[in-house]
């Protein structure tokens, strides 16, 4: 652990541990995110980076260790809001556009000033396709609407599970962008990757799980 | 708003399966008078339990997809992290629900009674029992479709459990019919559905929120 700062951390984990059915999936991890800061989550499949994921978001419980969200311990409804979730489903309903998605993600969360749906759209690559279903989109464009959201939904904390599968180069080059203006912006992730990732701004912190 | 306004255009780009249990409705109903003869008196007495029953489970259908889509999709996950109270938004999508199933057969259902021959000064208290009943299923449905959300093959499961609570509704649904075909005053059984369609109303997104947040624990 670091010696104490006088700033309380946006998250910290205490001794966190999960068991699925007596089984240890992973832990007992100790971690802290500050604000402006990137955290890599490393581990091979199946080692829960996905469930730990999921135990970040209030989504699910921790069997044992604290999870604290600025100095609090953390609940759904004390960090909805400031997080935002991208997991394997991406939450994204096929039979609507990607505007229409990214219209009724605006009205659940609210969106950031000026942000406008179409520019975002265009920034992930996929003007032209704002009026398509999200049905006929390819696997990686699906992925990109679900980017477009980071950029339109405002959030201290960005947990993406996984956000370069199914992308090109170029689109691994677009979420590495977002994530260095996010963090430039003061804005802290959270990002799990199998460890074939390049970031370029600065080296990021790693917590590696393993079996 | 957001999640009504959703589900509505979803509804209404996928209104092939609004269709479904209209017709569904039409059919069943429609078979009665072939399987029974088509004695007038015999049909008038049974037409209003005939056609509520029809509607009931014609809304069964379309019971069991109410939150599945949401929940492979990852939708669901969304709504819990969206910072507004999942409740409120849980008792939206119910309705959306609602409006896509249960108003399209309410429409089709003064047709169906006069095909039975239901007298006609009974056909208003037809609708109003089918308008108090209708959202109770809906909501009651809602709360069960939410607990077994997270168990595989979740529709035997579902049908089981909503047996029971299926009865009160119909029983006092059938009673007011009853009276109000024998001229009797039907005031007191309507009142019953409403008051537990307004209990419902309060307590089944609560329970519809707990429930799927506890699905998803797992």
């Amino acid at each position: 652990m670091t010696p104490a700062t006088p700033a309380t951390p946006l998250l910290e984990a205490r001794a966190l541990s999960f068991h699925r059915q007596d089984e240890p999936v992973f832990g007992p991890l100790d971690f802290r995110l500050d604000a402006g800061e990137l955290t890599l989550i490393e581990g091979d499949n199946g080692s829960g980076k996905t469930t730990l994921m999921r135990i970040l978001t209030g989504l699910l419980r921790p069997e044992e260790g604290e999870l604290l969200w600025r100095g609090e311990p953390l609940s759904w409804d004390r960090c909805s809001g400031e997080v935002v979730f991208l997991g394997h489903q991406l939450g994204l309903k096929s039979e609507l556009s990607p505007r229409e998605n990214l219209r009724f993600a605006i009205g659940l969360h609210g969106s950031r000033e000026h942000s406008q749906v179409d520019d975002a759209l265009a920034r992930v690559g996929l003007a032209g396709f704002e009026n398509e279903p999200v049905r006929k989109l390819s696997a990686g464009q699906k992925k990109r609407v679900a980017l477009a959201r980071l950029l339109l939904i405002p959030a201290a904390l960005w947990l993406l599970d996984e956000p370069y599968a199914n992308l090109d180069r170029t689109g691994i080059e677009l979420v590495n962008g977002l994530l260095e203006a996010h963090i430039a912006h003061g804005g802290a992730a959270l990002v799990t990757s199998h460890g074939a990732v390049q970031f370029h701004g600065g080296e990021p912190q790693r917590i590696r799980l393993h079996d | 708003m957001a999640v009504l306004r959703r589900d509505l255009t979803l509804a209404w780009r996928q209104r092939g399966d609004m269709v479904l249990p209209v017709l569904y409705a039409l059919i069943v109903t429609s078979l009665f008078p072939f399987a029974l003869g088509p004695e007038d008196a015999l049909l008038r007495r049974i037409a209003g339990g005939v056609v509520l029953v029809t509607m009931l489970l014609a809304m069964l259908l379309a019971l069991d997809a109410m939150f599945r889509s949401d929940i492979e999709d990852g939708s669901l996950e969304q709504l819990m992290l969206a910072p507004q109270p999942l409740a409120l938004m849980l008792g939206m999508k119910i309705l959306a629900h609602w409006l896509a199933t249960a108003v399209p057969l309410i429409v089709i259902a003064p047709l169906l009674a006069g095909m039975l021959h239901l007298p006609s000064p009974v056909i208003p208290v037809l609708l109003l029992a089918l308008l108090l009943a209708t959202p109770l299923l809906s909501l009651v449905g809602g709360v069960l479709v939410a607990l077994t959300a997270g168990t595989r093959r979740s529709g035997m499961l579902l049908a089981l459990m909503l047996l029971p609570l299926c009865v009160p509704v119909v029983i006092f649904a059938a009673g007011a019919l009853a009276a109000a075909q024998e001229g009797l005053p039907w005031i007191a059984p309507i009142a019953w559905l409403g008051a537990a369609l307004v209990m419902a109303v309060v307590l089944a997104p609560l329970a519809c929120a707990a429930a799927l947040r506890i699905a998803l624990d797992s």
